[in-house]
């Protein structure tokens, strides 16, 4: 076993924050399995970005060349880092908790026939490898062993703090060229479209969110709700419960299965709290719930909460808002 | 262009706002919850049926689990997929195990004449979000994957697909046969009719069970995370809270 291998994915300068927490869950697990830590890097700019790791404690820096690896291409992906672990039969490929990333280390597992476990929180050595992985969104954990000559998986986003190694390494860069099949490439990115930004606030990066569920009771509901959004400088959200009724679209849901927040505040009004929406506000600072039910899981899981109708106290917080220093 | 479409669905709980697991940890305590499918996977089969709606052709939906999960089988069918494939698994499949049992499924459906020109899955499982076991399939079979799609157009004989990803959209071009792993967005699923309820009762449903074999991610155990023990802080009760409202977002300085 020569070392443990961290995938890191870059923006053509320097790892991105993701990869910096692989990097050091990474390095832990390879301290503790007794190697070094290497890294893969991939696509345009990986030299420059590699040229930066040592401050991770990355040993060696292996720098994928290859003309088909300038778009995205998942399955040339996966092909490259199986490639190079099985040339150095590392202890462990470590990705960060980025979907693309989980993507191709499907794809390198798919290739090696090698068990994967996704977004795991903590990884320790040995055969099997013990880890600790997210499951239902982040609403529940599995402990399991990892089988494997060479251990996959990638660290849940968020899970582990990056910090840097206690000694800084000398990073040596190696460039090598993966073989690539035309069949590697039959899927890649061949352009990319445009979304309508539309200039408002992204759900992703909103500092404040104020959301409706079902007790909004319908389309129009969310008009005080919009208002308080919009004085706050925030965004709207919402539960699935309201984009399955067709009153506002997916790309304002909250939750597993669709945005994951992080606000200052997020404010919750008529959201019972089910697990699925809770794994996509976990990231909130604090949370503001309204809502008429003091029994709903959503108040339990708040810092704060209005207990009253939606329809009532949300037109009287605009209201207040407005009236302060009018 | 008549297509053949397969479908995997999984069957799991509706937790609701709590998770309580078996004594045994080895489980969600299920006796006082519904079932469902994942979101994505909906999407799938809302897809599936569109697509078949408009070219002609065959929907099929694959579900590996318990015997109960005939209902969310029959559930698809309602909703307009054709017929049904059920791999009975007492026991969850770890994602490499999951991917050979549907690959050995779509093998012998070819070996009786049926080949599929796109596989549907969801981009994740709602409950074990292993990430892997479409992209697998598609290795086994030899055929290109695009993940994590919101929009699916037929296009000279292949599709073109739109992934999501920070600051826009990337677009895929493949030819078919194609695996597709789907997200929830794509399409805004249809609620199943009670004339589609009652035909679904009588569509084909053909069962096999697949060896589980060795997993290389075992698990161990399942833990409910530790919540962070916020105490709730009522500000108030109705309208008259407003003023307490306002004086906490200026406190932390979002009042603008
Ligand atoms: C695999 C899976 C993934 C999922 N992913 C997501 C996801 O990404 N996001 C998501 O949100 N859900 C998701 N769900 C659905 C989730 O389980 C819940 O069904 C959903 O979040 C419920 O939405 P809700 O809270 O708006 O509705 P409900 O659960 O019906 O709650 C409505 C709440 O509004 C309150 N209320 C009613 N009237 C008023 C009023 N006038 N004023 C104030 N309060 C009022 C009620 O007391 C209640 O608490 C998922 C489910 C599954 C199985
Ligand atoms: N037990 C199962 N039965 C049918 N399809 C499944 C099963 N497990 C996973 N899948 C499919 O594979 C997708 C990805 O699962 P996973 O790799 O566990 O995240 C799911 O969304 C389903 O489409």
């Amino acid at each position: 076993m020569s070392s443990v291998l961290v995938l890191v994915e870059h923006d053509g300068a320097a790892a991105d924050d993701l990869s910096r927490q692989a990097a050091t869950l990474a390095r832990g697990y390879a301290e503790a399995a007794g190697v070094g830590l290497e890294a893969i890097l991939i696509g345009p700019g990986a030299a420059d970005a590699a040229a930066g790791l040592g401050e991770l404690g990355v040993a060696k820096a292996h720098v994928a060349e290859h003309d088909g690896l300038s778009q995205f291409a998942p399955q040339a992906w996966g092909r490259t880092i199986a490639g190079l672990a099985g040339r150095l039969a590392p202890a462990a490929v470590v990705g960060p908790g980025s979907e693309r990333a989980a993507e191709v280390m499907a794809h390198a597992a798919a290739i090696a026939d090698l068990p994967f476990a996704a977004n795991c929180i903590s990884a320790a050595p040995g055969d099997p490898a013990a880890v600790t992985r997210v499951r239902w969104g982040g609403s529940l954990l599995e402990e399991a062993r990892l089988h494997g000559a060479t251990k996959l998986l990638t660290v849940a986003a968020h899970a582990v703090e990056a910090t840097p190694a206690a000694a800084p390494a000398q990073t040596e860069v190696a460039a090598f060229t993966p073989e690539l099949a035309d069949a590697d490439l039959a899927a890649r990115v061949v352009e990319r479209a445009q979304t309508d930004t539309g200039g408002g606030i992204s759900l992703a990066d909103a500092k404040v969110v104020v959301s409706g569920g079902r007790g909004a009771g319908s389309a129009e509901g969310f008009a005080a709700i919009e208002e308080l959004a919009g004085l706050l400088g925030g965004a709207v959200g919402c539960s699935r419960a309201v984009t399955i009724a067709g009153w506002r679209p997916h790309t304002d849901q909250v939750g597993q299965t669709g945005t994951k927040i992080a606000p200052e505040i997020y404010i919750p009004c008529g959201i019972s709290g089910a697990t699925q929406h809770m794994a996509g506000c976990k990231g909130a600072k604090r949370i503001l719930a309204i809502n008429t039910d003091p029994d709903a899981p959503m108040i339990a899981n708040a810092d704060y909460a209005v207990i009253g109708d939606l329809h009532e106290v949300v037109p009287a917080i605009v209201a207040a808002l407005k009236a302060r220093g009018g | 262009m008549a297509l053949n479409i397969l479908c995997c669905v999984k069957r799991v709980p509706m937790t609701g706002g709590r998770i309580v697991l078996t004594a045994d940890e080895q489980a969600i305590e299920t006796r006082h919850l519904g079932f469902t499918i994942s979101p994505h996977e909906e999407c799938g089969v809302e897809e599936a049926v569109r697509l078949i709606e408009a070219n002609g052709g065959s929907s099929t939906v694959l579900a590996l689990g318990p015997a109960e999960a005939e209902e969310q089988l029959r559930d698809c069918m309602a909703l307009g997929i054709d017929r049904a494939i059920h791999l009975v698994a007492g026991d969850e499949f770890d994602g490499q195990a999951t991917a050979r049992a549907i690959v050995e499924a779509i093998e012998a459906e070819r070996a009786a004449g049926t080949e599929y020109d796109i596989v549907f899955f969801g981009n994740e499982s709602a409950d074990a979000g292993g990430f892997q076991v479409g992209i697998r399939v598609a290795h086994a079979l030899g055929r290109p994957c695009v993940t994590g799609v919101k929009a699916v157009a037929l296009e000279d004989g292949g599709l073109r697909l739109e992934q999501e990803v920070p600051g826009g959209r990337d677009v895929y071009r493949v030819t078919l046969p194609a695996v597709v792993t789907v997200k929830e967005g794509l399409n805004l699923p249809r609620y199943p009719s009670v004339p589609g309820r009652l035909r679904a009762k009588k569509k084909p449903l053909e069962a096999r069970t697949p060896e589980r074999g060795s997993q290389g991610v075992e698990k161990v155990r399942l833990v409910v995370p530790a919540d962070e023990g916020s105490q709730t802080e009522v500000l108030g009760r109705g309208p008259e809270a407003a003023p307490a409202v306002v004086e906490l977002l200026e406190r932390i300085g979002v009042a603008g």
